[in-house]
């Protein structure tokens, strides 16, 4: 008899959530807006890639794969010495094996990888998820601007390359 | 029945017919309904989500869907089983409970067949299931299938006690096992002289109201008294075996069966087929009865799934103390209350 008053509480519980609204979201009829700094897919911007492999070391998948080729670009002044440059041949992001850690961001010296909170790339063949760099400086369109930060912070505010 | 309301003379076989085709189609049919707007939806909105929403408007086709899947899928035996009982027991289990609808009656002339002890074989064919449940048990050679089963039977046998004994008080007022009669008693009936809405039983039969529902709630192994098919400790119990058409067959009986012990309620309490403002004779209501009783039903169906939806199981052992030690002296007491009542007034 003690338990009586607890079981009634109980089905008051239910009841009560069955005449409230629920919160579910229609997933692919009406979409939710993720947050603006999610973490959805990395967008490259081939320009500021300097071939330095950074990133595909520090991967712990390995999922990211670089290939490059060294030119000679011409002086800067006239009479000068021809410069070496490196030129990107391939950018490949395996979203198959990527566990979207952000460790490539993190770690790109130039600014050359960004997170853009796009998440609708699902494909029906696994091989398919191999983004080339074509595809990852497309992604680079979604990539939105870096908040402010909090007032009083001295830190700059990063930009992205557009 | 179909002879008086459609006008017609029929004969003998084809009044048969016409019978056995309704109640097949009505079993499938509740199953379905019961299992659309409870199991998928109001179970979802008390665990505040929405069910599903993709197959048919608002999930409508969803249970078609599974219905569908479930009879495409291969029919498994079991290497030692007992074949032809294995392959019985579910058609035994869904017999009980299409028998159940021959004797629940929906309108002045609306019944299977009007039988004088009506409530007393309707609990009668609702304890077949019993042995289609050890049938099934026994024939899986599984050990989680045959403590289920045997789980399964003695949960059932205790509480079909305290419910024959909740039943036996609304029988001493309405003073007839005929299943019209009673709701003939609860429509003519007066409470203080006043019969605006004539004497529905779960006024005065409460405490019996209380007893036949909770006893309902395991006669049809609802949670919380889902031990015989306790998926977390046994698998689903005797039905780990069963596969493919026969599974349905048991998913199918449970509902229907949920169904009708609605219907049985709503007749031994609620005054049935019966609203008030109608003669309890009149033609009317052999076309609005059906709807009546299909409202009623609704609702003691939605009080039997809200305790499902919002309790944990029980333990085997508080099962059997709650039916022994509470449920068959109050309903003991009640029959002793009702009886004094009965001669004193």
């Amino acid at each position: 008899m003690a338990q009586l008053p607890g079981l009634i509480k109980g089905l008051g519980v239910t009841f009560r959530t069955m005449l409230e609204p629920n919160v579910t979201v229609q997933y692919p009829h009406e979409k939710e807006s993720p947050a603006p700094r999610a973490r959805g897919v990395i967008a490259l911007k081939e320009e500021n890639c300097t071939v330095c492999m950074l990133c595909a070391r520090e991967c712990p998948d390995w999922c990211i794969y670089i290939e490059g080729h060294k030119y000679l670009a011409p002086p800067r002044r006239e009479g000068g010495k021809p410069r070496q440059r490196n030129a990107l041949d391939r950018f490949d992001i395996d979203y198959s094996l990527c566990m979207y850690c952000g460790i490539c961001v993190e770690v790109c010296p130039f600014e050359a990888l960004f997170w853009s909170p796009e998440f609708e790339y699902s494909e029906p063949r696994i091989a398919d998820l191999l983004h080339d760099k074509t595809m990852l400086g497309h992604w680079m369109t979604t990539v939105p601007d870096f908040e402010q930060y909090e007032a009083g912070s001295e830190a700059k505010v990063k930009k992205v390359p557009r | 029945m179909s002879g008086l309301v459609l006008g017609l003379d029929l004969a003998y076989w084809q009044t048969t017919l016409i019978k056995v085709l309704v109640a097949a189609i009505m079993a499938p049919t509740a199953a379905l309904i019961l299992g659309y707007v409870f199991l998928l939806k109001i179970m979802s909105f008390m665990q505040s989500r929405l069910g599903p929403m993709e197959s048919g408007p608002y999930g409508l086709l969803q249970l078609i869907g599974d219905g569908v899947k479930f009879i495409q899928k291969e029919d498994i035996f079991p290497e030692k089983a007992d074949k032809w009982v294995f392959a019985t027991a579910p058609i035994v289990v869904l017999m009980s409970t299409l028998l159940i609808y021959v004797f629940v009656p929906v309108g002045p002339d609306l019944v299977g067949e009007p039988v004088e002890t009506g409530i007393f074989m309707t609990l009668a064919v609702s304890s077949i299931s019993v042995i289609g449940i050890l049938m099934a048990g026994w024939a899986s050679v599984n050990k989680y299938s045959l403590i289920g089963a045997l789980r399964a039977a003695g949960q059932l046998i205790a509480y079909e006690l305290p419910m024959v004994l909740a039943v036996v008080g609304v029988v001493i007022q309405a003073g007839t096992l005929n299943m019209q009669g009673i709701v003939a008693a609860q429509a003519n009936g007066e409470i203080f002289g006043w019969g605006g809405i004539g004497n529905p039983f779960i006024i005065t039969q409460f405490v019996g109201f209380l007893i036949f529902l909770v006893a309902v709630q395991a006669e049809l192994t609802q949670t919380p008294f889902d031990m015989p098919v306790a998926e977390s400790e046994i698998m689903g119990g005797y039905q780990v075996e069963y596969s493919g058409f026969r599974f349905l067959s048991f998913f199918l009986a449970e509902f229907a069966t949920a169904f009708a012990f609605a219907g049985i309620a709503a007749v031994l309490f609620l005054g049935g087929w019966w609203i008030p403002g109608f003669d309890f004779d009149s033609n009317t209501l052999n076309y609005l009865g059906p709807i009546v009783m299909f409202v009623k039903i609704m609702v003691v169906s939605f009080l039997v799934f809200w305790i499902r939806f919002t309790y944990p199981r029980f333990r085997e052992d508080q099962l059997q103390t709650f039916a022994w030690k509470v449920l068959i002296p109050l309903a003991l007491a009640n029959i002793a209350v009702t009886g004094v009542l009965k001669v004193v007034f």
